[in-house]
């Protein structure tokens, strides 16, 4: 299999990254880990004329704490968040849901970045940043600005980016809920999630429900915030009749697609089932104050 | 680098097994074409050439990646491994040594890949659980031995303290 031909520039820093995505504009496109983007390219469901390669750039390698804010850089690697001492240690959403992504020897090269721009749906990454609040930090030859992941995505494998930006970084708040889960159901390990899961809840001493942030994937053409669940669970302590109305909520403004691999009525089902899960996981370690 | 026009060919150089080579190819060549058709090494096995097989899987500095999912030219300034790196003077790595032990192979066609990824887990240092082996060979498909011979192999060369208190 080959790609079609492009030409091919792997620029040494950012400054020069943002150069060539101005001179190239909607031709160019920026290849970073590649683990979507080249099956795309290999089986020619895209031509670009010209590929920017990112990875040499080494200011977009790094995952620090500044300000109560983890920032991660985009070109970390899936494998190097996943192991990442900081993320284990403050934001434990990641560390659960990164290890559903493709398989080690993916992620060994898959980006994080890469997978926020690529958009998929029912991909992990984006599912996680939007539970956590993320902010996306984009470049362009026009200088640098910030957007909030609440209006990133668009819809399938499209977001606000323009043809002359990069996404450079994504910075995740410190101060998370104590109660965290992913939860997904694919087909076989490392498939796209059929239908995924994130839930983040804070719950206080006597088992109330402060703050709740639900994320569906899979059931929409951006990852979903289930915001009728959200609102109703504040103030509320997790019971079965809570729990029950919770989950019908979580999934009033899904409307997922049928395909081969499931019917509508089928992922709608697993959604309920995995918004279940991921709220009881969620609520019993905001308990104990795992997170 | 600029400006190159789409016929032009870019000059790669890279560690392969330990010897350094210099090269150029098209952009779009993969690098698993580069290593079997420019390099000769046909050890490492392309199989669907989009990434869910893990037959190209190869050590690129170190990790194991698809080969396939990658260009030839990104390879440049890195050191890659591949299945024709592991035997040293003649004498199989212990992984081969183990596969062959414990009938982890049949057609033989997965098996530099799988072997690629098991080098890395056994590498990186940490003794890994039967879970994690499992989970590492999930990258990788095998359509005869089947995986308990596989899994075995591994676990006898990466986790042999383990196998010994078993066998007892």
């Amino acid at each position: 299999m080959k790609p079609a031909t492009f030409t091919y520039h792997r620029p040494a820093d950012l400054e020069e990254a943002v150069k060539l995505l101005d001179e190239y504009g909607s031709e160019g496109k920026i290849i970073a880990g590649g683990q979507s983007f080249i099956p795309i390219l290999n089986m020619r469901m895209s031509e670009p004329g010209c590929l920017i390669d990112i990875n040499q750039i080494e200011e977009l390698k790094s995952v620090r704490l500044e300000d109560d804010v983890i920032k991660i850089g985009a070109l970390t690697t899936q494998r190097e968040l996943e192991r990442h001492e900081l993320i284990k240690k403050h934001i434990p959403l990641l560390a659960e849901g990164v290890p559903f992504i493709g398989h080690v020897q993916t992620r060994n090269r898959g980006t994080v970045g890469g997978s926020v721009a690529h958009a998929d749906p029912s991909a992990e990454l984006p599912l996680c940043f939007l539970a956590l609040d993320a902010e996306i930090v984009i470049d362009s030859i026009d200088g640098k600005r910030t957007t909030s992941i609440n209006d990133f995505f668009i819809t399938y494998l499209t977001t606000e980016l323009m043809p002359e930006e990069i996404l450079t970084e994504i910075h995740v708040p410190l101060n998370q809920p104590n109660g965290y889960a992913f939860e997904e159901f694919s087909r076989r390990h490392g498939d796209f999630a059929l239908v995924a899961a994130a839930c983040l809840l804070s719950v206080d001493d006597d088992g109330i429900i402060e703050n709740a942030r639900i994320v569906l994937g899979g059931v929409e053409a951006v990852p979903l915030l289930a915001e009728e669940a959200m609102e109703y669970l504040e103030g509320k302590s997790l019971t079965e009749n809570v729990l029950e109305q919770a989950v019908e909520l979580a999934v009033v403004d899904a409307d997922p697609d049928s395909d081969l691999h499931a019917s509508k009525e089928y992922r709608l089902h697993l959604t309920k089932v995995m918004a279940r899960k991921a709220l009881l996981k969620a609520y019993d370690r905001g308990l104990r104050k795992e997170g | 680098m600029s400006n190159l026009s789409v016929q032009d060919k870019v000059k790669i150089s890279f560690s392969i097994n330990g010897r350094e080579i210099e090269g150029e190819a098209e952009p779009r060549k993969l690098l698993s074409d580069f290593i079997r058709e420019d390099l000769g090494l046909t050890g490492t096995h392309v199989g669907c050439e989009h990434g869910v097989c893990g037959s190209c899987t190869v050590l690129y500095n170190g990790k194991a990646v698809r080969s396939c999912l990658m260009f030839a030219a990104q390879a440049d300034g890195s050191e890659i491994q591949t299945v024709e790196g592991l035997a040293v003077n003649g004498q199989e790595h212990p992984l081969q040594t183990s596969f062959t032990e414990c009938h982890g192979l049949q057609c033989g066609f997965c098996t530099p890949g799988i072997l690629m990824s098991s080098v890395e887990m056994l590498n990186s240092g940490e003794e890994p659980t039967t879970q994690e082996i499992k989970e590492m060979l999930s990258g990788h498909l095998c359509r005869c031995t089947g995986y308990k011979g596989i899994i075995e192999a591994i676990e006898k060369v990466c986790k042999p303290n383990a196998c010994k208190e078993g066998e007892n």
